[in-house]
C-alpha cells in the first residue's frame, strides 16, 4: 500500500504544476478523504438505487387489482356469482369484473396440483377478477354490500399489505440521496481546509509568485489543478474499492426475493462512474473559492 | 510618460513615519543610486516603488497609472515590467536555480522566450550552477541570480536593493557595468547601496544621480560624495 502511495503521489506531482511544492500531508490528506468519500458513495449510491427499484418492483405489484371469492354450496353458487357481479358492476371505483372460467381455474392451480385435476369434483370457489380505475374501491363499503347480496362473496384486495413497505423503500431511497449529499458536502470541506492549509503553508511561495508578475488566477490555477487531480485520483480509487466490494458481495440467491435486489444491477453501474468526475468538481470548486479568498488577503 | 511619480508621499510602518511628504519623479532612461543609513527608510521607499507598499499618505503613479487605484491583475501586469532584486533574496526553494531565474516567463506564459538564459547566466557567473537549488547558494550566489530573474523579462523599470553587498568587487563592477549596458538600452535604473565606491565608477560611466534619505526626506545628493 505503502509504495503504491508514493508511486501514485509521483505521477500527481510530475503533473500538477511545479511552482507550487509538494505538500506533503494536505495531499496525502485529500487523496484519503476523497477516496473513503468515494468508497462510502458507492454504497450510497447502492442503497438508492437498490430500494428505488425495490419500490418501483413492489408498487407495480401493487397495481390496482383485487379478487371476489365466492365460497357457496353448489346450488347457491351460480346465483351468488351473479349477484356479486351485479354488485361490482355498481360499484364506483370498478374498472372491470370478470369471472374466472375453468381453464383460468385451471391454470391457477396447475402449480401446486397437478395437470389432472378433477375440478369439478372439488368444491372450487368461484373467482371474480376485480380491476380498479385510477379512483380506487371503498373496500369497506363493498364489502357490507356484498354481504347482503352474496353472503358467499369475500373481497380480498390481497396486495394492499404491501404499501408500508413500499413506503420504507421510498424513505430508504431518500435516506440514500441524502447520504450522498451529505458524503459531497464533507469532501467540499475537507478539501477546502486542506487546501487553505497549503495555502497558508505556501504564503511565502505565493508572495513570491506575485512579487515576480502573476495573476490570482495563475497562483489559484496551480492549487486547483493539484487538489482536483488528487480528488480525482483519490475517488477513483476509492470508487474501485467500494464497487469491487459490491461486485463480491455474498449473493443471496432466490431464496431471499427481499435482499437479492439490494446489490448493484446493470445499468447502475454507470452511476458508479460519475464519483471521480463529482469529487473533482468539488475540489474544483472549493479550492477555487478557498483561494481567491485567501489571495485577497494577502499583499 | 514617467516611469514613476511620488506626489507628497509618506510612510511608516506603525505610528512613527519613516518617509515623510516625499516627490520624486524618474525619467524614463535614467540612472538613480539611493543612498542613506541603515535603518533610514530604503528598502521601504523601494517596496512602494514595486508596489508591495501602499503609500499611508499622498500618492505614487507608476508607469501613468495610480497605484492605490490598481487591481490586483493591474498590480501583476505592471510588475511584469518592473525587474526587482530584493534585498532578502526570495527563492522557490524547490526549484533549480534555473527555473527560478526564469520564474517571471513562466508566470507571464511566455516561458518559450528564455533564449537569454544561457548568456544571463554566463554573465552572472552561475552558469555551472544551473540547476542548484536557492538554498544550496552562497550569498553572493544567490544576490547575482536575483539579478538575473530581475532583467530576464528585459523589464523597462529595473530596482535593485543593495544588489553588491555579498560580492567581491570585481563581481560588483561585472554586475554594475550589465546594470549600465541595460540603461543604455534605454532601461530605467535604480539601485539602493551603500557602496560609495561602486557610485563613483557609475558615475564615470553614465550621467547617474544620486538620491540620499535624511530626515525621513528624499534629497539630491552634491557633488560632495
Ligand atoms: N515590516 C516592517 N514592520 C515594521 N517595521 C519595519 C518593517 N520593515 C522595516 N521596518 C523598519 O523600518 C525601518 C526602515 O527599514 P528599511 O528596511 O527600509 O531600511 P533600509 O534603509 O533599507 O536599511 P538597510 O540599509 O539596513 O537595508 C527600520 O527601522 C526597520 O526596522
Ligand atoms: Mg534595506
Amino acid at each position: 500500500m505503502d509504495f503504491k502511495r508514493w508511486s501514485l503521489q509521483a505521477v500527481l506531482e510530475t503533473r500538477a504544476d511545479k511552482v507550487v511544492p509538494p505538500s506533503g500531508y494536505t495531499a496525502r490528506l485529500t487523496l484519503f478523504t476523497s477516496a473513503a468519500m468515494a468508497f462510502l458513495a458507492v454504497f450510497a449510491l447502492a442503497l438508492s438505487l437498490a430500494t428505488g427499484r425495490l419500490a418501483d418492483h413492489w408498487s407495480s405489484e401493487l397495481s390496482r387489482t383485487a379478487t371476489v371469492r365466492i365460497s357457496a354450496p353448489a346450488g347457491q353458487l351460480a346465483a351468488q356469482t351473479k349477484a356479486a357481479l351485479e354488485v361490482l358492476q355498481t360499484t364506483p371505483g370498478v374498472k372491470s369484473a370478470r369471472v374466472l372460467d375453468e381453464a383460468d381455474e385451471r391454470a391457477l392451480l396447475e402449480p401446486w396440483f397437478g395437470k389432472d385435476l378433477p375440478l369439478d369434483a372439488l368444491p372450487i370457489p368461484k373467482l371474480i377478477e376485480v380491476i380498479e380505475d385510477d379512483a380506487g374501491i371503498d373496500a369497506n363499503g363493498l364489502r357490507l354490500r356484498l354481504q347482503g347480496e352474496a353472503p358467499g362473496a369475500i373481497f380480498d384486495d390481497h396486495t394492499r399489505w404491501r404499501q408500508p413497505l413500499v413506503h420504507a423503500a421510498d424513505r430508504l431511497r431518500l435516506l440514500g440521496i441524502a447520504a450522498i449529499v451529505l458524503i459531497t458536502a464533507t469532501t467540499g470541506a475537507m478539501i477546502t481546509l486542506a487546501a487553505s492549509s497549503a495555502l497558508a503553508a505556501n504564503s511565502r511561495v505565493i508572495r513570491v509568485l506575485r512579487l515576480v508578475g502573476a495573476r490570482d488566477v495563475y497562483v489559484v490555477r496551480a492549487f486547483v489543478r493539484q487538489f482536483t487531480l488528487r480528488a480525482f485520483v483519490g475517488a477513483l480509487v476509492g470508487m474501485a474499492v467500494g464497487g469491487l466490494s459490491m461486485a463480491t458481495l455474498p449473493s443471496a440467491g432466490d431464496t431471499s426475493g427481499f435482499l437479492s435486489g439490494m446489490g448493484l444491477q446493470g445499468t447502475d453501474w454507470l452511476w458508479l462512474l460519475l464519483i471521480p468526475p463529482l469529487a473533482a468538481l468539488v475540489a474544483f470548486v472549493a479550492t477555487r473559492i478557498v483561494a481567491f479568498r485567501t489571495l485577497k488577503e494577502l499583499t | 510618460m514617467r516611469v514613476i511619480e511620488l506626489t507628497n508621499v509618506s510612510y511608516g510602518y506603525g505610528d512613527t513615519e519613516l518617509l515623510s511628504d516625499v516627490s520624486l519623479h524618474i525619467q524614463p532612461g535614467s540612472f538613480h543610486f539611493l543612498t542613506g543609513p541603515s535603518g533610514s527608510g530604503k528598502t521601504t521607499f523601494l517596496r512602494l516603488c514595486y508596489l508591495d507598499l501602499l503609500a499611508t499618505a499622498g500618492q505614487i503613479t507608476v508607469f501613468g497609472k495610480q497605484v492605490a487605484e490598481m487591481t490586483r491583475d493591474e498590480v501583476a501586469f505592471t510588475r511584469r515590467r518592473i525587474g526587482v532584486v530584493h534585498q532578502d533574496c526570495q527563492f522557490l526553494d524547490h526549484l533549480p536555480l534555473s527555473q527560478n531565474v526564469t520564474l517571471p516567463l513562466e508566470v507571464a506564459d511566455r516561458a518559450d522566450e528564455d533564449e537569454n538564459l544561457g548568456e544571463l547566466l554566463t554573465w552572472v557567473g552561475l552558469a555551472d550552477r544551473k540547476s542548484a537549488l536557492p538554498p544550496q547558494l552562497s550569498g553572493g550566489e544567490r544576490q547575482r541570480a536575483a539579478l538575473a530573474r530581475a532583467i530576464i523579462m528585459s523589464p523597462d523599470f529595473v530596482i535593485a536593493d543593495e544588489p553588491t553587498g555579498n560580492v567581491d568587487w570585481e563581481m560588483s563592477q561585472r554586475l554594475l557595468s550589465l546594470l549600465i549596458e541595460l540603461n543604455k538600452m534605454g532601461k530605467t535604473i535604480l539601485i539602493a547601496t551603500h557602496d560609495l565606491n561602486l557610485i563613483r565608477v557609475a558615475k564615470s560611466q553614465v550621467a547617474a544621480r544620486v538620491l540620499r534619505i535624511r530626515d525621513k526626506q528624499l534629497q539630491l545628493a552634491g557633488a560632495d560624495l
